[in-house]
């Protein structure tokens, strides 16, 4: 019997604000891109958030034939560019045994969210009587896993997670773990959102928690989130299986934990952070002192951001100090569900070219946010481990730890 | 006998009593919704049962409150500024 195997990541691919491919998102991260403007789609006018990261000019024929549009929501299209970036890079095919023992878990919060917006209006605004018969399909939060075990003949565990803002961190944990524990060889894993409609951003509208005008984490001025649309997609292999084929490795992963606060549907706890920080750490037999960036949750709100930088502080101690911590949702907005996933190409970008995105949008120092949040420019810094925060609604946290290949 | 339409002094208190699960005798013009026992999430829901009473906007943002051209800082504040949006909604 062996024992537990490594996990290397040999593919990624994204559809988000900032970029159609992982090279220029990567690109925009370096740059300090901003990836947020003017909301466009239908009714926009009868919100009070109008301004989002959303995937510009996207024509669903340039991808996908008719068929597959009649099945596929906006949530699934940006999963399945996604995946096929990560399966080329990767250069796997999953034909025969491989196929057998490979599978597909990936994070989303809202599933179909158009589908049921666009069909709810055809219902009750229009009067219809009749809708497509593929709207259930359409939307089902595990419509994207499925899609994605189809397109590449993945036949092993597969599913999909939702919760909330961590949901892609909690996918790619559990993809981790059961490529770690032998019971899958390769696992896709990451996670998609396309929540930028009229019902979803009225939803959030309701509590209160959204910026009108930028999205400025950590800064002392900041007046809350601002959502994105996207997805990322990664490779999750086992890195015997990778090394025998001469895959190249882009990061290894080598750390989850979660954890629940059990405490308030919305407001976050520093100690329910700080345990799956801690927990993600001594999962990868990291010390503190071996961190040198996470990328963290983020979110802009007044009540996130403090919490999460007492959390780091209290689990890092005075290495607190000397680490890098930025939030890329300055740029990407918040991805939600799929968020996680978008964040772990800075994660990737920090260990491999040695380049840690900054937070875009920070103008005033908080005092409760004191600790080096990279502000406003990417700076280089040789890091070999890294952590990826995601602490959702609900109290739920998944953080995961990865090192340099 | 007929009844008046509550004033909107007392539509609001009922709210907010509702809210904190207090008798509306109990809630004072100086009391802030947070000694009254109403935490973030119950003032957010008090402020869309306002806006739903008196069909008016109002401009609250949870992660800066005190910024806000809402001021929520006491009970006769918020009634004040309600009646200001009525009055300005015409």
């Amino acid at each position: 019997m062996s024992g537990p195997r490594r996990v290397a990541i040999t593919g990624a691919g994204t559809v988000n604000a900032l970029g159609r491919d992982v090279p220029q998102t990567l690109a925009a991260m370096r740059e300090g891109r901003c990836g947020i403007s003017p909301l466009e789609f239908r009714d926009v006018e009868r919100l009070s958030v109008r301004i989002g990261a959303q995937v510009r000019d996207w024509r669903a024929e340039d991808h996908f034939n008719r068929q597959q549009i009649a099945l596929y929501d906006r949530f699934t299209q940006f999963t399945m560019l996604a995946a096929k970036q990560a399966v080329a890079q990767s250069g796997l095919s999953f034909q025969g045994e491989l196929g057998l023992c490979s599978g597909v878990v990936l994070g989303t919060a809202g599933g179909g969210l158009n589908t049921w917006d666009e069909n709810y209006r055809a219902v009750f605004e229009e009067g219809k009587n009749r809708v497509h018969p593929f709207v259930v399909p359409k939307l089902m939060n595990n419509a994207a896993t499925s899609h994605v075990s189809m397109e590449f003949g993945l036949r092993g565990p597969s599913f999909t997670v939702a919760t909330a803002c961590a949901s892609s961190n909690h996918a790619m944990g559990l993809a981790f773990q059961m490529v770690r524990a032998g019971a899958a060889r390769v696992m896709l894993s990451g996670g998609a959102e396309a929540m930028l409609c009229f019902g979803g951003i009225k939803a959030w509208e309701g509590l209160r928690v959204m910026s009108r005008d930028a999205c400025r984490p950590f800064s002392a001025n900041r007046n809350g989130m601002v959502q994105g649309e996207g997805a990322g997609v990664f490779v999750f292999e086992d890195w015997d299986h990778a090394a025998a084929r001469g895959a190249e490795i882009l990061a290894e992963v080598v750390g989850f934990a979660m954890s629940a606060d059990a405490q308030d549907i919305v407001m976050p706890s520093a100690q329910g952070a700080e345990r799956a920080i801690a927990g993600a750490m001594r999962d990868a037999g990291l010390n503190p002192d071996e961190i040198g960036y996470i990328n963290a949750h983020g979110t802009g709100t007044a009540a996130n951001d403090k919490t999460e930088c007492a959390a780091v502080a209290h689990a890092f101690g005075q290495h607190a100090d000397r680490l890098l911590i930025s939030s890329t949702k300055s740029m990407h907005g918040h991805l939600i569900g799929g968020t996680g996933a978008v964040e772990l190409l800075a994660c990737i970008m920090a260990l491999r070219d040695g380049i840690i995105a900054p937070t875009i949008g920070y103008e005033e120092p908080d005092p409760e946010c004191a600790l080096d949040v990279v502000p406003n420019q990417a700076r280089e810094a040789r890091v070999g481990a890294v952590l990826s925060n995601a602490f959702a609604f609900g109290g739920l946290n998944a953080v995961l730890a990865l090192k340099r290949a | 006998m007929s009844t008046s339409t509550p004033s909107i002094h007392d539509r609001i208190v009922a709210i907010i009593a509702e809210q904190a699960m207090l008798d509306p005798a109990q809630i004072t013009p100086d009391a802030s919704p947070a000694e009254l026992g109403v935490d973030s999430l119950g003032l957010v829901e008090s402020i869309f049962a306002i806006e739903e009473a008196f069909d008016i906007t109002i401009p609250f943002n949870a992660n800066e409150p005190e910024k806000s051209d809402f001021d929520i800082s006491s009970m006769g504040a918020i009634i004040a500024a309600v009646e200001r949006l009525i009055a300005e909604r015409g």
